[in-house]
């Protein structure tokens, strides 16, 4: 291979876009930091603490994190405080007088509890994220919440939330998505029956041969037919999910498989079905496993608590994996906030790009293990009998 | 002081997950440099293996979150 293989005009052309990329997008950190404050970025750094109150707040990286992970009323695009350009989404709430729903942009962008909003004779607010019953009079900073300092919550009570928050509106979009391309798949496969594949098809096909003979197959023998349609659901509504979480822009962007809640109710069906699939040997080998007498006092407590932990530890590893994955994205590019050095940019931004790329193979890996251990435990509870512990 | 013994617990987690993954990693090699048309299965094998000890980092580093006490 001679070298002007490697130096051919194509791949120079690619390294020039490749460095302009990471130079403009460096210097869009530096156009959005200094719209927020009226001084340039140097100067900032002279100035006494007392000052800095007025024209720049001190940037919060921990908060700043927390609130990109966390789930919000509305989506947020571009701006700050009473400029912010966003999508707002419906809020909710089952109050004791009934339902009420408006729209959070009534809230106007207040997340500090200091604007009320008053419907059908009750008044909300809303604190770091959550809708609150308003207290009658405001506190000494404004708001009209009882702000428990320690942990930034309010002690009023709280209306049952049930609003179509970011993670909500991007679940549903997923679903849609996925609905239109499968159901569109599986049209195309009964119009086309005996035909070679066509479109979408062939993107689709191999995928889910793959989740038939590399997950199905191999953990659950030849029951495979009964359970595949699970997982199948399962890796795709993951993957894809995962896919969208690292999309920055709507309609991504919206942490949906790195909140609890939503890998908590995955987790939880897996075990329905572990559960209610077991034959008579799966639960004669938790009670009664094939194990000298004296050991059972230790065996059955561990097999029990083992049917637990096998669906929690499901829950937190996809929740952590992408969580953190987020986390560290974020915090790459609050990197450049941190030292308040637009030349940090050109280290910060490729990096970011290469962890990009790293979280984009943790969204497959992530949900092919979530399949594959869910197929595993399924497996393990409609496993017959084998003969040979005797 | 600065920081929190959070971070620290969360960073012990991490070399936990290295040192774990790196031997899972390295024995997979071996194990495909042996018989290299089982690298399919030795590769699916490692990464379940993986995921399983990340997992274990992982409740650590979420402990550390949930414990971090901020001044």
């Amino acid at each position: 291979m001679s070298i002007s293989h490697i130096l051919s005009l194509k791949n120079f052309r690619n390294i020039v876009v490749f460095a302009l990329f990471s130079v403009v997008f460096s210097f869009q950190a530096k156009a959005q930091h200094s719209t927020s404050d009226s001084d340039s970025v140097f100067a900032s750094e002279d100035k006494p603490q007392k000052e800095l109150n007025k024209s720049e707040e001190t940037f919060d990286t921990g908060d700043f994190i927390l609130h990109h992970i966390a789930d919000a009323h509305d989506f947020h695009f571009w701006g700050e405080g009473h400029h912010s350009v966003g999508l707002a989404l419906p809020v909710i709430l089952w109050t004791n007088n009934g339902l009420v729903t408006f729209m959070s942009s009534e809230f106007h962008h207040d997340d500090e509890g200091k604007v009320v909003v008053e419907k059908n004779g009750q008044r909300f607010v809303k604190l770091h994220g959550k809708i609150y019953y308003a207290s009658a009079a405001a506190n000494a900073e404004g708001q009209y919440v009882d702000v428990d300092h320690k942990t930034n919550h309010a002690h009023n009570e709280k209306p049952l939330d049930f609003s179509i928050t970011k993670n909500v509106f991007s679940l549903l979009f997923s679903v849609l998505v996925l609905s239109i391309v499968f159901i569109g798949v599986g049209n195309a496969y009964k119009k086309r029956a005996g035909k070679a594949p066509k479109g979408f098809q062939s993107l689709i096909e191999p995928v889910i041969l793959f989740v038939r003979d590399d997950i199905a197959r191999p953990n659950l023998g030849n029951k495979y037919g009964r359970y595949m349609p699970y997982l199948l659901t399962v890796f795709f509504f993951i993957w894809f999910n995962n896919l969208l979480g690292l999309v920055p822009f709507f309609p991504g962007g919206a942490n949906v498989t790195g909140n609890i809640a939503v890998t908590m109710v995955l987790a939880f069906i897996t075990f329905l079905i572990t559960t209610f699939s077991g034959n008579k040997y799966y639960w004669k080998h938790i009670f009664m496993p094939p194990v000298p007498l004296w050991m059972y006092p230790v065996m059955v407590p561990v097999e029990i608590v083992g049917i637990f932990t096998k669906p929690i530890a499901l829950m937190i590893r996809l929740f952590a994996n992408i969580t953190a994955g987020h986390i560290l994205m974020l915090s790459l590019i609050c990197l450049i906030f941190i030292f308040k050095n637009i030349l940090i940019a050109p280290v910060a931004v490729p990096f970011a790009v290469f962890i990009s790329l790293i979280e984009l193979l943790v969204a497959f890996i992530q949900a092919f293990i979530f399949t594959i251990l869910s197929a595993l435990f399924i497996g393990m509870a409609i496993e017959e009998h084998h003969d040979d512990h005797h | 002081m600065v920081g929190s013994i959070a971070a620290i617990g969360a960073g012990l987690a991490a070399i936990g997950a290295g040192l774990g993954i790196g031997r899972i990693g390295g024995s997979a090699m071996e194990g495909m440099a042996r018989q290299p048309e089982a690298a399919g299965k030795i590769q699916t094998a490692m990464l379940i293996a993986a995921a399983f000890v990340e997992a274990v980092a992982l409740f650590a580093v979420v402990v550390a979150l949930l414990g971090n006490n901020p001044q």
